[in-house]
């Protein structure tokens, strides 16, 4: 069996309300804005969870877990807010390539509804059960654990879609979300995205514990302020150094039907830019004290890493889905004709059938009176005549038609009506009989 | 036609985004657009009258309503989208591009929402003294945020009952202030208020101690809440429903269907009515003799406020119908403008994704069954939720075989005689096919996954 062709579907026929372009852009920013947050979030539950276990033996991480938890419960309002554009432009630019994916995965995909919002209302049971639990505390820590788990399982749907919306060509093999998994690039793209989260999170906690305003000293029992940026530091300078394992992975598993010059400079770019950022990181863990006073530097390179890859990403999806989308706006605009051709036959058909004319006769006046008359030859013969030959066999004239051969001398050959289509050529046979037969008959 | 057939052939489509969409109207409804004023107002309350109590019965309010907005409320919004779109992926994605702008306004709106109800929340304790005013007045601001993205969408909901003439024009501005948009945000901003009112009364069942100053306070104010909101609610309402049925019959010419839709909208009213009334009588009973209400009496109002918004919500998705935009896509997902080609030609020779395209006496039961997961399966089931083989079974009956013309002729009228249904979009071929597939199913329970299961198929 031929493997099925690439499906060339139809876009929604009402133009963008604006450029394209200006879109794009304010995509890979509103993206960026809620993958910031996505990553506290999902970072930031994971610490939580590794902080409160530590916690049970020293009861300063469990103040610290404590701590961060509160800042999880926010940032997960704004990571759902700020996803609202991104999934607003992603819908209005990519429309059909997204719905499909959505539909092909959609058990899964509708599943994250009650997943997340689970996951968010296990993660404030959690946040307000920490004193009343503080006696079963490994229910408490199980609590979280579960709320980590619907975490890791939550982008995994996501990252599925938005590969699987890349590439057309596998659409007829998908059966669902779990064989969209198993498509090239899910999984590196995944780990890339828990690593930049635990990156994020910890260099979050840096500057969010290691300010000067925060009360640590009322906080903490031992922990220091150089010791709480020296655990974060730690947690970020590792998962960084495993980033660059994780990300050439992504490189090399990513279909290079999208890989062009832009996208691999904006990506080496970006991994570039994360070099100087981990060696400052080193340089603060060097520290015996580390002071935090990197940090900014840190936060600006690894910004314009995120940019970097963002349009890297961005680009990689445009050039991936060109021909595709080319493809897609021919079948468009053939079906917009066509279909308002045969809205405007169908007025004409009724409006012909008001003035008692039908469609055979309209369209025997217009594609062959200019050569056949009714009782008298023009160019060819008369339907008088062709009512005699085909009497009964309407089908005959249709065949004829479509594909004339040489039957007189002394008449010139029949040009083909083929494109005219079997349906008009069976009204203007029937009118042709018709007309033709009530001539003849005396 | 275009893209892959999601189905759900045991709860329906269609309950999927009810399921969805009614849980997050009583949650936006209650606890945001109603549910924010009333906190606010309960804590200039306790600002003015310098007690304390009152402060402490609004931030319980506003501790239920905050976290369950922030999860289930925000996510189920979030639903609304994912399950219309895939139910209906040709009518979201029209709706988008025609109203991207609303959508996009209504998200800088919602995102100044979350983050001042944030703010207002996690500032609560921390603002006291001299900074208490500025806290109620983030309470006023917030409260204008939570309105304005209900009244932002609304326009659309109300769009897609009647485009008004945007038909002709084609413009943002036409399309948001439609015939029935101000009537029906006219009626659900005093709904919001009602609902925020009778989820008060329950949750001050648990936040009050019963025989307490404080719970009588609260019922009394509660119910006189719910009281000053009743008329607008009511007035609204019959703004709303004036509105419709009117609006509907411009757009379509079947004199049936305006009846029909009489009827409903009377019922509709009945429903709402009695519902209404008995709120207001149990907010009487709360207003006039706060200490003497039976507890069931403070809990009933918000179970009675979500049967009000529930009916409310099932009657507007009903006499939307046939369409899913109003003159310009019906419920199929199919663009009226498309009809004439699709009826000419068959919806199979167009589609996508189909295993069949030229139907053959062979193949006429599996091409019935692409035509009727393509023109059928966005409201009916096979065996499910609105199951197309009861729907059968009550025409013909369930012991003798069903006659194929017969059922093939009625595919072909059944929109005169059933105005909530539109048009049959296929071909005379492709009726033929439908009955013989829909007399199949007499004797085959056989029920029809969709793609999200089968996958797709593309056939030269």
């Amino acid at each position: 069996m031929s493997p099925d062709p690439t499906p060339v579907p139809r876009d929604i026929p009402l133009p963008l309300p604006v450029n394209g372009h200006a879109l794009e852009l304010l995509l890979i920013a509103a993206f960026i804005a809620h993958i910031l947050f996505v990553n506290l979030m999902v970072g930031g539950s994971i610490l939580v969870l590794a902080f409160e276990i530590r916690g049970a033996k020293n009861p300063d991480y469990d103040r610290l877990a404590r701590a961060l938890a509160s800042t999880v419960t926010v940032n997960k309002s704004l990571a759902v807010v700020l996803g609202v554009a991104p999934l607003l432009l992603l819908n209005l630019l990519y429309t059909i390539h997204f719905y499909t994916a959505n539909t092909l995965t959609g058990t899964a995909w509708i599943l994250l509804i009650p997943t997340i919002a689970t996951t968010f209302l296990l993660l404030y049971l959690h946040k307000y059960t920490w004193d009343r639990l503080r006696d079963l505390k490994w229910l408490h820590i199980g609590i979280q654990a579960m709320a980590v788990v619907l975490f890791l399982f939550i982008p995994l749907v996501f990252l599925t879609n938005v590969n699987l919306m890349m590439f057309p060509e596998h659409w007829t093999n998908v059966r669902g979300f779990l064989s969209a998994l198993v498509l090239p690039n899910v999984f590196p793209r995944y780990f890339h995205f828990l690593c930049a989260s635990l990156i994020l999170t910890s260099l979050f906690g840096v500057g969010y514990f290691g300010r000067a305003k925060y009360p640590v000293e009322e906080t903490f029992q031992a922990l220091t302020r150089p010791q709480i940026r020296r655990a974060f530091y730690t947690v970020a300078f590792g998962v960084s150094l495993a980033q660059f394992i994780v990300g050439p992975l992504v490189l090399f598993t990513l279909p290079s039907k999208g890989l062009s010059g832009a996208v691999l400079s904006a990506i080496a770019m970006g991994a570039l830019l994360a070099i100087p950022a981990i060696w400052m990181m080193w340089k603060d863990l060097s520290l015996p004290e580390p002071d935090g006073k990197r940090l900014p530097f840190i936060a600006g390179c690894l910004s314009l890493t995120v940019l970097c890859m963002a349009t890297g990403r961005h680009v990689y999806r445009g050039v991936a889905l060109a021909e595709h989308r080319q493809a897609m706006r021919l079948a468009t605009e053939r079906w917009a004709e066509e279909s308002a051709q045969a809205a405007y036959e169908q007025t004409l058909g009724r409006e012909r059938a008001a003035q008692g004319v039908t469609q055979g006769q309209a369209l025997f006046q217009s594609t062959c009176s200019a050569c056949h008359g009714v009782d008298r030859r023009v160019v060819g013969p008369p339907l008088t005549e062709i009512a005699r030959i085909y009497a009964d066999n309407p089908d005959g004239i249709v065949t004829w038609a479509r594909a004339p051969g040489k039957k007189r001398v002394d008449y010139p050959q029949m040009p083909a009506f083929a494109s005219l289509g079997d349906p008009k050529l069976r009204a203007i046979a029937a009118y042709m009989l018709q007309t033709g037969a009530s001539k003849t008959a005396p | 036609m275009d893209l892959p057939v999601f189905h759900l052939d045991v709860l329906n489509n269609r309950m999927l985004i009810a399921i969805i969409a009614v849980l997050h109207v009583v949650i936006n409804h209650a606890m945001a657009v109603g549910g924010i004023p009333l906190v606010s107002y309960l804590e200039r309350r306790g600002v003015r009258t310098g007690d304390d109590a009152w402060d402490k019965l609004a931030f319980r309010l506003l501790t239920v309503f905050f976290v369950i907005t922030t999860t289930v409320g925000a996510l189920t919004g979030v639903g609304i989208w994912f399950s219309t779109s895939l139910v209906n992926p040709y009518a979201m994605g029209s709706l988008l591009r025609v109203f991207f702008w609303t959508w996009f306004t209504e998200w800088l709106v919602f995102v100044t929402e979350v983050v001042l109800i944030l703010a207002y929340y996690l500032t609560w304790k921390k603002w006291t003294g001299p900074r208490k005013r500025a806290h109620a007045r983030m309470g006023v601001v917030l409260s204008i945020a939570s309105w304005a993205t209900m009244a932002l969408i609304v326009s659309i909901l109300s769009f897609m009952m009647d485009p008004g003439s945007w038909q002709s024009n084609r413009t943002l501005f036409s399309g948001m202030f439609n015939p029935v948009y101000l009537p029906q945000l006219a009626f659900r901003t005093p709904l919001a208020m009602v609902m925020a009112g009778a989820f008060g009364l329950a949750i001050a069942v648990g936040a009050t101690d019963a025989g307490t100053e404080l719970r009588t306070n609260a019922v009394r104010t509660l119910s006189r809440w719910i009281l000053a909101w009743i008329l607008p609610c009511a007035a609204g309402g019959i703004w709303y429903a004036h509105a419709v049925p009117s609006a509907m019959a411009s757009n379509l010419a079947v004199a049936l269907l305006t009846q029909a839709l009489e009827g409903w909208s009377r019922t509709a009213l009945g429903v709402l009515a009695a519902v209404s009334a008995a709120i207001a009588l149990l907010a009487l009973w709360g207003a006039v003799r706060p200490n003497e209400v039976h507890t069931w009496a403070l809990i009933a109002p918000a179970f009675l406020a979500v049967l009000l918004i529930g009916t409310f919500e099932r009657v507007r998705e009903f006499i939307r119908k046939p369409y899913t935009i109003a003159g310009y896509m019906y419920a199929n997902g199919i663009r009226k403008d498309d009809y004439p080609m699709l009826q000419r030609d068959g919806l199979l020779a167009h589609a996508t994704y189909t295993s069949v395209r030229r139907i053959t006496p062979e193949n006429e039961v599996d091409a019935g069954r692409e035509v009727f997961a393509l023109a059928c399966t966005r409201c009916h089931t096979t065996d499910g939720v609105n199951g197309i083989r009861d729907v059968l079974t009550t025409l013909y009956g369930p012991d003798k075989p069903w006659d194929r013309d017969a059922i093939g002729a009625y595919v072909g009228a059944m929109h005169t005689t059933r105005p909530f249904m539109p048009p049959f979009p296929g071909s005379e071929l492709e009726k033929r096919a439908l009955a013989a597939y829909l007399v199949h199913l007499q004797d085959h329970r056989e029920p029809l996954e969709g793609a999200q299961v089968t996958g797709v198929r593309v056939e030269r």
